[in-house]
């Protein structure tokens, strides 16, 4: 019997390149008085150790699932780790998966969609990334694994930002925005950030996509996408801090490999169209596709429908009634590598109720 | 596949469920091992809880933490925990420390021999100690997914990523690799210790020929098969995992290469435990929906042990001679059930 969504155990995922500064937060998370119990599940041994919690020790084991396709990979010792935690269920409220600083998010993700057992006891909220302001631009060039942990991001702690000027800063969020829009970002020093803005997020995470402008969204400089009815003009009123360099606004990248895409409607959706065509989308160009996720308004349909997806696997359920007064909005997002947007775009489109 | 009659309602099935001893286990319950006549209910974490055959609890601390594996040859039980320990117990209820990891690593997996030597792990690396108490190990390439001792001879199977690995522990020779694909997460030797078979991480089985080494796949589960069960004599392969028993059949030289298996006993639930008699033509199964029930091999027939209603069965066991039944649900619920 699978255990409703709210009784599942969250798991927060800990990634972030070498050095950024994933050891600190979890310290903070483990001696911060927060009155709760983590189980963590580090790589290493030694740094960490505090007696009112588990920590348990990984090998990163990944393999390949059984059913032909390449990227249903998992994290072997996740499952076998999960399963020995629930025994123990009771003794913690949440779990934390720190991952070593060269591990693709992918396999830790994924495992929570493909495993029986594991998807009835625990649930993925949410994955942290962790990043070095001043070194990430360069990461991000020659480190393709520091990319793949911005773009599978819920939220993103852009620290030591003591260490760099405003420009630097400035220049840092636009480069992870290119690659990942959608994440919540803080900026901080020494990892200080509020554990209510990491941990157990729920879908504030997700109701994010929601609350950002369509012209942010869409990127807002046009070029190469056939959508430049946004205009040029690179002032979209938000409240990043303008840095100096001379163009007045902020500045706009894209990613040469990295892409997101955002659709919307007014309209609703019909379940019995969308439903199949995201599950073929997700089959044909899940290696492309990093992430996923949408709130979706279905048509005779009362409550709100969300879900998330890695690669090729997908997860989702009906999240709860629709308030009053609520716009009756879907809003689905992708981050990958050479989307296929026209396709997405068009098959999206065929699914909205006329 | 043969047809299969669901035309009898509930009610009119044979029921022995007045005739069942009802326990309250009072903590979550995972497997259950008989000592001579002692039921033992190995908890989900620190406690085993004896149960004598007049149905008087006691509960024996064992670990302290969770308990994370358990294996009996009929005398004392064998368990690994998270606090990196393995400890055995016995029907007296006297509980002997037999190792502890050095890093304190969990003890994910244990396997007893008939003869007095058991088998742990901790991470990649599979320990036996043998008779005379020297411990051997040997390391496979990623973490041990399960443990088994061959019938004959000091041999143990490690199951592990992508295969099983075969070790004498005494002896120089190289250890014998078995490859397939994928993450193996149980491993039982055949009785006649001509075949071996492994649950895998995706719901399937993997078993090999040991004579040629010939694969032999046994796909089609819905879930992850986690409980397995030689029937006597070692004809056929219970498993759990599909809504219905599967029994593979490995009465012929090839195993159950190019048949079908049996599938017995459907409800609407998954099957979660299976349980073969020693001696009869029998099984146990326990299901998601706390059914429990006895199966005839050769005709399917069914006697309700259990009910539904209650939390998924985590627990089955006969004593030795099979003259009595033991089962538990996750929640503790258990019963003993003397024929």
């Amino acid at each position: 019997m699978a255990e409703p969504t709210s009784q599942k155990i969250p798991v927060t995922v800990l990634t972030g390149y070498l050095g950024a500064g994933k050891t600190t937060l979890l310290n903070r998370i483990l001696s911060e008085n927060h009155g709760k119990k983590y189980a963590v599940i580090v790589n290493e041994f030694g740094e960490i150790g505090i007696d009112n919690d588990l920590i348990i020790g990984a090998d990163e084991e990944v393999f390949e699932m059984n059913n032909g396709c390449v990227c249903c990979t998992v994290r072997g010792d996740l499952v076998r780790i999960l399963d020995g935690l629930m025994k123990r269920k009771g003794k913690f409220d949440a779990i934390i998966v720190e991952t070593t600083g060269l591990a693709d998010p992918a396999p830790v993700a994924q495992t929570f969609f493909v495993d029986e057992d594991v998807q009835k006891h625990a649930r993925l909220d949410a994955v942290v990334t962790v990043a070095d302001a001043k070194w990430l631009n360069d990461r991000l060039k020659d480190a393709p694994e520091a990319k793949n942990q911005i773009a599978f991001a819920d939220v993103i702690v852009l620290n030591k930002t003591d260490l760099v000027s405003k420009a630097e800063l400035a220049e840092v969020e636009a480069r992870i925005r290119a690659i990942n829009p959608y994440a919540k970002l803080h900026r901080t020093e020494r990892c200080q950030v509020a554990l209510s803005d990491v941990l157990e997020r729920g879908a504030f995470d997700l109701d994010r996509i929601l609350e950002l402008e369509p012209e942010f969204l869409d990127g807002g400089d046009g070029h190469d996408h056939g959508h430049d009815h946004h205009g040029h003009d690179h002032d979209h009123g938000h409240s990043h801090s303008h840095d100096s360099h001379g163009s007045g606004g902020l500045k706009h990248y894209h990613d040469e490999d990295m892409q997101s895409l955002s659709l919307r409607s007014d309209k609703p959706l019909d379940a019995t169209k969308f439903m199949p065509w995201l599950q073929n989308l997700v089959a044909s160009e899940g290696q492309k596709i990093l992430r996923s996720k949408g709130i979706l308004a279905f048509t005779d349909d009362d409550d709100r429908y969300v879900f998330q997806g890695v690669h090729m696997m997908l997860e989702g359920d009906h999240q709860r009634a629709w308030k009053e007064g609520e716009a009756r909005e879907s809003r689905l997002v992708f981050i990958g590598r050479e989307l296929p947007e026209q396709m997405i775009r068009d098959g999206f489109e065929n699914c909205i109720t006329t | 596949m043969k047809e299969f009659d669901p035309g009898t309602n509930a009610a009119s099935i044979v029921s022995v469920t007045d005739r069942v001893r009802p326990l309250a286990i009072p903590m979550p319950v995972t497997s259950v091992h008989f000592l001579g006549e002692v039921a033992a209910f190995v908890g989900a974490e620190e406690s085993v809880a004896l149960v004598s055959a007049d149905g008087e609890i006691s509960l024996v601390p064992v670990h302290g933490g969770g308990i994370l594996c358990a294996a009996t040859d009929g005398a004392r039980i064998v368990m690994g925990g998270d606090d990196g320990k393995v400890v055995a117990l016995d029907k007296e209820g006297e509980v002997t420390l037999l190792a502890t990891d050095a890093k304190r690593r969990w003890i994910d997996n244990v396997a007893v021999h008939p003869d007095g030597a058991f088998a742990w792990s901790a991470g990649k690396t599979a320990y036996v100690r043998g008779g005379k108490g020297e411990d051997k190990f040997f390391e496979v390439p990623s973490t041990v997914g399960g443990l088994a001792f061959a019938p004959k001879g000091l041999r143990l199977a490690i199951a592990h990523y992508n295969g099983v690995t075969l070790w004498f522990p005494n002896m120089a020779a190289n250890a014998e690799v078995l490859e397939w694909a994928g993450s193996h997460l149980g491993v039982v030797f055949s009785p006649d210790n001509k075949f071996l078979v492994t649950a895998m991480h995706e719901p399937a089985l993997h078993g090999w020929r040991l004579a040629d080494t010939r694969h032999m796949r046994m796909t089609g589960y819905p879930g992850r098969v986690r409980s397995l069960s030689w029937s006597a004599g070692g004809k056929g392969l219970a498993t759990s995992g599909a809504d219905t028993v599967i029994i593979w059949p490995f009465g012929s030289k090839d195993g159950p290469m190019g048949k079908e298996p049996a599938m017995l006993a459907p409800l609407q639930a998954r099957v979660s435990a299976v349980a073969c008699h020693p001696k009869q033509d029998i099984l146990a199964a326990g299901y998601s929906d706390g059914t429990v029930l006895m199966v005839r091999l050769g005709d399917g027939a069914e006697i309700l042990v259990r009910k539904n209603g209650g939390a998924q069965v985590s627990a089955l066991a006969w004593n030795g001679k099979g003259t009595q039944l033991a089962f538990a649900a996750d929640d503790g619920d258990a019963g003993l059930l003397a024929l």
